[in-house]
């Protein structure tokens, strides 16, 4: 069977090779990518803008960033037909093409990210690793995080006021170099679809803006719905250990921080939903106004096979009703849950409805094709690009970030 | 011991004293260079006379049969369109399996194995038009192609380098005239290269071969006296989706403006 023949339908009158080539994985792609950039630019608001209400979000944000950051590769690699040629992105960049900026934008973002970690984390490297070397008798475990927390010191066991405060303010350094290139990360994902002349629906050159605002908004959601979740875990735990560790925060002290830190971070995320909803009805009126020759097909997908998509769960659950839930005064955190979760349906339908319904007519603007995403899968394609593919990218994020929040501690004051 | 300062400034200088002369290497590449100032060889170019194709469909076999797509798998380099216009001003195309069969049904097909009937009474005007790659002066695909796999060649001709093809799609999107496809065995980019095995051994394409009705002709638009260049240079000729700024390079005769 051909590729993409197992989840297309065809309908009227389609070329005999349009298939819908990019799924779901392409959808994952942008949304990861988004939420990358989303939680950076959400921690660079404290660190660059001095936003202190945010501190609680911040060193949480940053750390979350960089544990999305290999999964933002992960679809693309999916996604490839050869995938095991894909490092050739990275080794023989074609700089014609957008898709070859991903390999310097990729790792110079790494970099910034793995850098600014390092200066927020050194402090508690430098301790952990010194407390390990006073330990006698050193367990295999203790010997390896001994040896771990050692390396990850770089040799820089300077942990004087001075040192601390260089520390502080390469950190502001490098948050400021990252905003851009986080934006300029998840704005090249909206070039990639905006430089497409022959797709008349992802032709525009607000694509990339779109991308970035919605990205951040998507970012900043998933940050405070992560940081509601841990902060609950945390309150469950403080529970149970308070008995034999009094120097733990109280319940009390843990609900109030939380509560402080999400109402402020809400406030962002209208912020940026006001300006990415701008820009995409903009975007939408603009087309109608103008009626250029793919127009009419356009309308038939956007105001008819595709309204309940983009109409319904899109603007309405995913914008309007959020919209209404933090607008509501006296923001509670269930309800900012159920809003940030709205949010981020949001997001990702907008990235499904860029994605598929860029493809759901054919550039013979006489036919249509329909997706039908591939559930249990029964080839390894149908797993790939099906349901359970886009869940391994959308767990294993989770899983980094249990893993290095046991080496960079996100709640642990340090500073 | 060497401290870590001047081991981080003794790697960068040996660094890029390395990288000095590889770039040298490079710039003074003479192949390269004499490949740059030959400009005399030939321009593949593509000539369809729309009033000359019956549907047949004998193309379509003889490309897949020459360039190894899977005869049974419903992709294709060159596809056959039927459009069907009737009295209402509507337009009816179709081209099922890309005409590989020809057009066995009268009914129109409209996808879901449904055919649509259409009375010959209803007709205003109907007629067959061949497709394949335009060999684009501009082509979009290889500006899409993250690692170069898709290359033009100094004869006009897009290739795609299959041991190099990462499979992105990217070239299949940025293509307006959906000729590109991933080919089932390979699992690479994969389109129409005017038989570039033929043409350069002076031999047609297969699909000219294959084509009883001269509907088809490849040509030299950088000779003069090549009959498809006479043809281009002194007749009233069209190109297909001309918006996209691509410069197709397969010229159509006879073309109808309901062609998509």
């Amino acid at each position: 069977m051909v590729h993409g023949e197992a989840w297309t339908i065809k309908e009227f009158f389609t070329y005999p090779n349009e298939y819908i080539y990019w799924t779901i994985q392409i959808v994952m792609y942008p949304f990861m990518t988004g939420l990358v950039a989303g939680a950076f630019v959400l921690s660079s608001l404290y660190h660059v803008f001095g936003v202190k209400q945010l501190k609680g979000i911040a060193r949480f944000s940053l750390v979350f960033s960089f544990a999305l950051l290999p999964v933002a590769m992960l679809p693309l690699l999916m996604h490839l037909q050869q995938p095991l040629r894909g490092i050739e992105v990275m080794m023989t960049p074609h700089f014609t093409s957008a898709i070859a900026a991903f390999g310097i934008v990729f790792s110079t973002y790494g970099m910034i990210v793995a850098s600014e970690l390092w200066f927020v984390f050194r402090k508690h490297f430098v301790e952990t690793a010194l407390a390990l070397k006073r330990v006698e008798g050193r367990t295999a475990l203790q010997q390896g995080q001994y040896v771990l927390f050692s390396v990850l010191t770089l040799g820089a066991w300077d942990v004087s006021h001075e040192a601390l405060e260089a520390d502080e303010r390469a950190v502001k350094k490098l948050a400021a170099a990252g905003i851009p290139v986080a934006c300029f990360l998840h704005g090249y994902a909206g070039f990639i679809f905006g430089s497409v002349k022959a797709n008349a629906l992802w032709m525009t050159p607000l694509m990339p803006v779109i991308f970035i605002c919605s990205a951040v908004v998507s970012g900043i959601a998933l940050c405070i719905l992560t940081y509601i979740l841990t902060m609950e875990i945390r309150k469950q735990l403080a529970r149970r250990h308070r008995l034999a560790h009094p120097e733990l925060p109280s319940m009390e002290e843990l609900k109030s921080a939380e509560a402080h830190v999400v109402a402020m971070t809400s406030r962002y995320l209208l912020m940026f939903m006001v300006a990415a909803i701008t820009l995409e009805l903009l975007d939408l009126i603009f087309r109608g106004y103008t009626a250029v020759k793919s127009w009419d097909i356009l309308r038939s997908v956007i105001y008819e096979r595709d309204f309940v998509n983009i109409f319904v769960i899109q603007y309405g659950l995913g914008n309007l009703v959020p919209f209404v839930l933090f607008m509501i005064p006296g923001l509670t955190i269930r309800r900012a849950a159920v809003g940030t979760m709205l949010v981020l349906v949001g997001v990702f339908m907008m990235r499904w409805n860029v994605v598929i319904g860029g493809q759901a007519f054919s550039s013979s603007f006489s036919g249509f094709m329909h997706y039908v995403l591939p559930i249990w899968p029964d080839s390894m394609e149908t797993l790939k690009e099906g349901f359970f593919g886009a869940m391994i990218v959308a767990v294993v994020p989770f899983c980094i970030f249990y893993v290095l929040n046991k080496v960079m501690p996100v709640f642990k004051e340090t500073h | 011991m060497i401290s870590r300062r001047s081991f981080c400034k003794k790697s960068l200088l040996i660094a890029g004293g390395l990288a000095i002369p590889l770039s040298c290497l490079e710039l003074f590449d003479p192949k390269r260079l004499l490949a740059e100032k030959d400009q005399k060889g030939p321009r593949w170019v593509f000539l369809v006379d729309t009033r000359k194709c019956v549907g047949c469909g004998f193309c379509v076999k003889g490309c897949k049969v020459e360039n190894e797509v899977p005869y049974d798998a419903n992709v294709t380099r060159t596809w056959v369109e039927r459009y069907v216009v009737t009295n209402d001003g509507k337009t009816h195309i179709d081209s099922p399996k890309g005409a590989r069969d020809g057009f066995p049904n009268k009914g129109i097909d409209i996808g879901h194995g449904k055919l649509e009937e259409i009375k010959d009474d209803d007709i205003d005007k109907a007629f067959f038009v061949p497709k394949l790659c335009n060999q684009c002066d501009n082509p979009p695909c290889v500006q899409v192609c993250p690692v170069g796999a898709t290359y033009q060649t100094a004869d006009g001709v897009v290739l795609v380098d299959r041991s190099w093809c990462i499979g992105c799609g990217y070239c299949i999107m940025g293509c307006p005239y959906g000729v590109r496809f991933f080919h089932p065995v390979f699992h690479v980019a994969e389109k129409c290269n005017f038989c570039y095995h033929r043409i350069t051994k002076g031999m047609q394409t297969a699909c000219v071969d294959s084509c009883a009705f001269g509907a088809r002709r490849v040509g030299n638009l950088r000779d003069p006296e090549d009959p498809v260049t006479k043809v281009i240079m002194t007749e009233r000729v069209n190109v297909l989706k001309e918006e996209y700024g691509t410069k197709p390079q397969v010229f159509y005769l006879g073309l109808s403006k309901e062609v998509k």
